[in-house]
């Protein structure tokens, strides 16, 4: 038994698992990068989702864990379009509150990326998405490394001018379905100019997952967050 | 020792994933038997006497050093439904997480070490409780108090009850709290000496059943 009391001996060979945002693995290699998508209900996320497996299977070790609000809707959504093997999607049963499970107490979220590590990893990349939820919603740092914040056009030109933690802090804003603009009469230059004025100097792609281009800008920005998570 | 400990590891916010599990009440509530606060109360009255009673006294048996495996053993003895069993250690690994980063402690570590999937929630509680400098009496009413407030908080969502008459019936289940707390307790110091045949076995079979079926549910709010 170990007498030492310090918790950082848990990153020791035979220790037990890390305890939260630890960057390394057991065995003191640098862990897989994990990369959260919060926003409202709706608005993209397991679509953003799903297209990046596509979009960076081939290149990278991936796996991805949901967090559906009363069913498994998300995790099976991805398992019928086959984004991935079934044993690299794991869902997590929040009790009716995502932010919880994704913000104050993050355990449950810690051991399914912790368990994808150990069972099919080692993994360069863990997307963990949220069920939907609302504008103040945001991933706990002690769960993911960044965040992306996906909200639709559909939803309201409003949102970015109303703000919240999501909209204001996320390493990423994906303003998703573009396509609808000209439909739902949502102005996508007042959008780009309210995220600008509540974001300053973080990025915001504006995307269609309907065309060709698709969520080609996003599997970018998520390439440019692993290769500085694995220099740093 | 410090009192306040106790009121960090009872917080119903202590972040140990207690808040996915309705504690059976998911269940009762579809099938009708909780429909306001007074089936609630009748509900957590007999969680109280039966897993409520057993969980306890793991926990202050295992706040009294009581041997992790044979406790973990114990409870599986004790916990027929194979749902409740899985719900069981997934909250008691989840509980060590929280109580190695709160109370870094060598035997929590050593429990953890042993069982790298979670041991029985109740036997982390205690040993987490030892770690906390917390003792068998504060490890059963920790137990105690979870094994109702859970079902009240899920019920105040499924039911949309009034929270203030879910508190309400908390509140009156506190004599009842204090006479199974002290039974449990009771019951852990007889384990010292006899082992851990001399652990209540009460169980609930109607909780056990419709876990079992709750677990197989497509749509639901609760993990548990
Ligand atoms: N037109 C259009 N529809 C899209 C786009 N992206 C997603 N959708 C559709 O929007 C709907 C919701 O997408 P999801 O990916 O399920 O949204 P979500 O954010 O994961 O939803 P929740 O998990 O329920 O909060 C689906 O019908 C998608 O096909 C887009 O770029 N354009
Ligand atoms: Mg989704």
């Amino acid at each position: 038994m170990h007498l030492d009391h310090s918790p950082s001996h848990s990153h020791s060979h035979d220790g037990p698992s890390a305890l939260s945002a630890d960057a390394h693995r057991p065995d003191g290699s640098r862990r897989a990068i994990r990369i959260g998508l919060g926003g409202p209900v709706g608005s993209g996320k397991t679509a953003t989702v799903a297209a990046l497996c596509h979009a960076l299977r081939d290149e990278l070790s991936l796996a991805v864990v949901t967090n559906d609000i009363y069913t498994r809707e998300d995790a099976e959504f991805l398992l019928r379009e086959a984004v991935l093997p079934p044993e690299r999607i794991t869902a997590v049963e929040t009790g009716a509150c995502p932010h919880t499970a994704i913000r104050d107490d993050i355990s449950a979220n810690l051991e399914a990326v912790e368990d994808l590590e150990d069972e099919v990893g080692p993994l360069d990349l863990i997307l963990v998405e949220s069920g939907g939820d609302n504008l103040t919603a945001t991933f706990s740092k002690g769960l993911v490394d960044a965040q992306i914040f996906v909200i639709d056009v559909a939803g309201g030109d409003d949102i970015p001018r109303k703000g919240g933690p999501g909209v204001t802090t996320a390493d990423l804003l994906v303003v998703n379905k573009t396509d609808l603009a000209p439909y739902v009469g949502s102005d996508l230059a007042r959008m780009a100019a309210d995220a600008k004025a509540q974001r300053a100097e973080l990025p915001v792609v504006f995307q269609s997952l309907r065309d060709d281009k698709g969520v080609a800008a996003v599997a970018d920005w998520v390439r440019g967050q692993l290769a500085a998570w694995t220099a740093a | 020792m410090s009192r306040a400990a106790l009121l960090v590891l009872a917080d119903g916010r202590f972040p140990a994933g207690g808040h996915a599990h309705s504690g059976g009440a998911e269940a009762a509530v579809k099938a009708g038997r909780i429909t306001g606060a007074a089936s609630l109360e009748e509900f957590c009255r007999g969680r109280l006497h039966t897993s409520g009673l057993v969980s306890a006294s793991l926990a202050a048996a295992a706040a009294l050093g009581l041997d992790p495996v044979e406790l973990d053993e114990a409870a599986d003895a004790r916990t027929p439904s194979a749902a409740l069993r899985t719900a069981a250690r997934r909250l008691g690994r989840q509980m060590m997480r929280a109580a190695r980063a709160t109370w870094p402690h060598p035997e929590l570590d050593a429990v953890a070490r042993l069982f790298p999937k979670g041991a029985h929630q109740p036997v982390v509680l205690g040993v987490a409780a030892r770690a906390a400098g917390l003792g068998a009496d504060d490890a059963a009413y920790c137990s105690l108090y979870e094994s109702v407030s859970g079902a009240a908080t899920a019920t105040v969502r499924l039911l949309s009850l009034d929270p203030f008459d879910a508190t309400g019936v908390l509140a009156r289940l506190a004599p009842a709290m204090d006479l199974v707390a002290r039974d449990a307790v009771d019951a852990a110091r007889r384990a010292v000496e006899d082992g851990v045949d001399a652990l209540p076995a009460g169980s609930a079979p109607l909780l056990e059943i419709s876990a079992e079926a709750h677990a197989a549910w497509a749509v639901r709010l609760f993990a548990s």
